[in-house]
């Protein structure tokens, strides 16, 4: 590649682009074009900074200078003020690094994001990739599951476990077969980081993998991916394809004696299947039903063979331990929250995007000083952690730290870390009753409180808001949540209760009859 | 009642797609899954007259294969619309307005989701997060996401 050509960055992740970064990029060319500029455009993934997509990114020197929100009516001006040298322009954002937004950050697990170009292992390597499988080739499965053990790194898909005590179950589990599955089915609302990671840096997500399959012995891996992220789903394809040629898969990685394959299927829309039993169940080609534990996974999983089954973000957090050791990763966070959290700012925030940071900062924290309050200006009344099954978190409690126990004291989840923001215009009566609905929708059916306990939910929160015996409906609905708590196969029916009870505590002004 | 398509025989070309289907999955490890995909992207839908065969090379009972097929929000049975228009209907969507986009949709379109137009160029169709949930609220035609779409711009996306 001529040295000579000036980089011109344009993110081609799912949300640049459903903000138009395509236009953009092929305004960008044609300008070139008409102008004769030297520019060599790199589609990168996205650094997350979404209220600023299609954020247009120039390497000056070296230093990237950002610029955005751009549409394609913007690219002349750009070009007249001289945007390939770095100059100011009212979407001039400065050098990338130096937004706040970003700079006070810590990027571990994605700090390859919106760096570099997708699909390119040479930027991949070029940016520290494949460090942590360089050292793992070198070290015995026992080594690599004593590193992530110690690293103190917990599963990011929203359940907390200890990644490297579920290893070493594997580990220690017989089997001629064993599996590595990676949760891909990044279902909850307010949650976007591991279709992020996945196309925007594919190849760490491969190298977790693989790390985790030389860590338990196991040969095949999986990614099941959600089919509503049918670009995540290309990217992840072609990556594999790529770093099988490359070396990186096969049946001597690094020339080792070790061996790993990876294949990515794809899911079918049910939520249900992001648990992980369920999603194992899906993968043997099965209605995604809800398995009896015991046994684990660990121990009976993907066609009863021993099985790791992880998220993404925490597959993808292996290889930076592996790379700088156990102790770097475990210097960040509190309490037993350790290494970072990676924060999806969503609904109604005016600065919405990926925040990773060291766990212990305060929720108030991430919503104001991060996200600037809500996009509609107006204060903010709720916000939702976790997901669909997680509380509804009142701005009294705002000063919670984001930690696991933390959450948990309050009731609340961290989970997968998405955060949904709403304003004071939301009823919390019609959240509450979406919680259900969303319940039954989804339920895999095995369980009755489940199953049929979600269909009453609505029903209940239907007769409360239509005035019908209030109060002893009232305390039905409580009486239907602990039911639903403690008697439901799975977290699907076991937390979806929460927000329900959440509004029901801190919002019981809306659960009153409509006129 | 949509035209049913369930009773209805497969054509030659058809029926010659889902058997070069099974036969080149037929082996993969968990692959039913996989072939109804294959299926889906061929014909738009998985017709009914497709279980017997599935199950034949599957070696499942019809009823195995046309249990999968029901559990799963992302099969069709019947033939779609020429383009497929998806709004997400989750938290951070509703956040932003996706209760009122969805009504103007399904009043433009004069459908229900799961519905197609009259003039079979649009089916609407409910999804659960769509992963843009810091632009919302997000719908996808076919598999173009847009963000931050105000019933407005919806109108411009459908032309």
């Amino acid at each position: 590649m001529a040295s000579n050509l000036i980089k011109v960055f344009v993110p081609s992740d799912t949300t640049a682009r459903s903000l138009g970064a395509d236009a953009v990029a092929a305004a960008i060319e044609a300008a070139a074009a008409e102008r004769a500029a030297a520019v060599e455009i790199v589609r990168n993934g996205s650094r997350g900074l979404y209220w600023l997509e299609p954020m247009v990114e120039v390497d000056v020197d070296g230093v990237r200078h950002a610029y955005g929100p751009v549409s394609p009516n913007d690219v002349g001006s750009l070009f007249d003020a001289a945007f390939l040298d770095g100059k100011p322009h009212e979407l001039a954002l400065g050098a990338t690094e130096q937004i706040p937004f970003l700079s006070r950050q810590d990027r571990l697990t994605c700090a390859r994001l919106g760096v570099i170009d997708p699909l390119s292992i040479d930027d991949y390597r070029a940016h520290d990739g494949y460090q942590g499988l360089s050292r793992a080739v070198e070290l015995s499965g026992r080594e690599i599951v004593d590193a992530v053990t110690e690293s103190g790194l917990r599963g990011r898909g929203g359940a907390a476990f200890p990644t490297g005590i579920k290893w070493n179950t594997v580990l220690g589990a017989a089997g001629d077969q064993k599996y590595v599955v990676c949760n891909a089915d990044e279902g909850d609302s307010g949650t976007f980081v591991d279709r992020m990671i996945m196309e925007s840096d594919p190849y760490v997500l491969i190298e977790g993998m693989t790390i985790a399959g030389l860590a338990v012995g196991a040969t095949q891996g999986y990614v099941y991916i959600r089919a509503e992220y049918p670009q995540a789903i290309k990217t992840m394809r072609q990556a594999i394809e790529h770093a099988r040629s490359a070396g990186f898969l096969g049946e001597k990685i690094l020339g080792g004696k070790r061996g790993f394959e990876l294949e990515v299927r794809e899911a079918a829309g049910a939520y249900i299947c992001g648990e992980e039993t369920s999603l194992l169940e899906s993968l043997e080609g099965k209605r995604g039903m809800v398995r009896y534990r015991p046994p684990l996974p660990a121990i009976k999983g993907l066609f009863g063979a021993p099985t790791v089954v992880n998220n993404v973000v925490s597959l993808s957090s292996v290889p930076i331990i592996l790379a700088k050791g156990a102790s770097f990763y475990k210097d960040f966070g509190v309490g037993r929250s350790r290494g970072t959290l990676t924060v999806q700012l969503a609904g109604n925030i005016k600065q919405g995007g990926l925040v990773e940071i060291a766990f212990g900062h305060s929720l108030r924290e991430l919503l104001e000083d991060f996200g600037g309050g809500t996009a509609t200006g107006r204060p903010m009344r709720a916000v939702q952690s976790g997901g669909p099954l997680g509380a509804y978190v009142h701005p009294s409690q705002f000063d919670t730290a984001l930690d696991y126990e933390a959450f948990a004291g309050i009731g609340a989840m961290v989970g997968h870390g998405g955060i949904v923001v709403f304003d004071d215009t939301v009823d919390m009566a019609q959240q509450a009753r979406f919680a259900m609905e969303f319940c039954a929708l989804e339920s895999c059916g095995k369980c009755t409180p489940c199953r049929i306990g979600a269909v009453r939910g609505v029903e209940v929160i239907d007769k409360i808001t239509n005035g019908e015996n209030a109060d002893d409906n009232l305390a039905l609905l409580r009486d239907l949540c602990d039911t639903m708590v403690s008697g439901s196969l799975c977290a699907l029916g076991g937390m979806a209760p929460f927000p329900v009870l959440s509004v029901m505590n801190h919002y019981s002004e809306d659960l009153k009859a409509r006129n | 009642m949509e035209p049913s398509s369930s009773k209805s025989p497969l054509n030659a070309d058809d029926e010659r797609a889902i058997k070069d289907i099974c036969h080149a999955k037929q082996d993969v490890p968990g692959g039913l899954l996989p072939i109804l995909h294959d299926i889906q992207r061929s014909l738009g839908y998985v017709p009914a007259a497709a279980v017997p065969i599935i199950a034949e090379y599957l070696n499942l009972s019809r009823a195995d294969v046309h249990g999968v097929i029901s559990f799963y929000h992302f099969y069709r049975t019947s033939p779609p619309g020429q383009k497929t228009l998806y709004i997400c209907r989750a938290e951070a969507c509703q956040a932003m307005g996706s209760r009122e986009l969805e009504v103007h949709a399904q009043q433009k379109l004069g459908v229900d989701y799961h519905g197609t137009t009259k003039d079979g160029t649009l089916s609407l169709e409910p999804v659960y997060c769509l992963g843009n949930c810091a632009c919302s609220p997000a719908v996808m035609l076919d598999e173009t996401v847009y963000g931050r779409v105000t019933p407005g711009r919806l109108d411009e996306i459908l032309g």
